[in-house]
């Protein structure tokens, strides 16, 4: 099961420059809450910002991460 | 192609969201959502009154996996405005406090939106009274 620090990481990365903040939301280490600010998503629409981040976990996003809760923002 | 006729499930879906202008696939109907995320997300929709087709991908799990493969989109509930993904439940709330989702369904934002309370303005700001100018 991930840590929301071994989701940060990962993350951060992945798209390097990244910052991320991640919570465990419900305190299950199932349900996650990632804040993340990247350059990468400069004149992307939220979609793809989101599939950037998404793309990261593949096929676990649905599996042992059960829901990874996105807010995204250009620095 | 002769993929979608291989796969009617897809095809299926590919021609649900062609065939709905706003369809919304969740877990469980928009009465019962089964998931937080869903409900989060019908709540929005039906807060600005947008009429919406819903689709509930639990009882087959290939809906969901053939959903996902359609739409590059690896979770549920997803939002679909004129064929476009338009998001998941977090893009959906985030445009629904700004404003972007009425814009997106062509609707009205409602008056009474719960988000559009402005924080630290005072509920009854001083007025800008005669007596300032007296000093």
């Amino acid at each position: 099961m991930p840590s929301p620090d071994e989701i940060r990481q990962r993350i951060e990365s992945a798209l390097p420059g990244a910052r991320a903040e991640v919570e465990d939301w419900t305190g299950g280490g199932d349900h996650f809450r990632a804040t993340v600010v990247a350059e990468q998503f400069e004149g992307l629409n939220r979609i793809q910002q989101h599939r950037l981040v998404y793309d990261v976990f593949g096929a676990e996003i649905g599996g042992p991460i059960h829901a990874l809760s996105l807010k995204t923002q250009v620095p | 192609m002769s993929e979608q006729n291989d796969n009617p499930i897809r095809a299926a879906i590919a021609e649900a969201i062609a065939d709905n202008p706003v369809i919304l696939f969740m877990k469980g109907n928009p009465d019962q959502p089964a998931c937080g995320f869903s409900a989060r997300s019908v709540a929005a929709l039906q807060a600005l009154g947008a009429p919406f087709a819903a689709v509930d991908i639990l009882p087959d799990p290939r809906i969901r996996q053939e959903l996902s493969a359609l739409s590059s989109w690896p979770t549920i509930p997803q939002l679909f405005v004129k064929g476009e993904l338009v998001g998941g439940a977090d893009i959906i709330t985030e445009m629904y406090e700004t404003g972007e989702l009425a814009e997106t369904l062509g609707l009205e934002q409602p008056a009474e939106a719960p988000e559009s309370s402005p924080e630290g303005v005072p509920a009854q700001a001083a007025p800008l009274g005669i007596e300032n100018r007296l000093g």
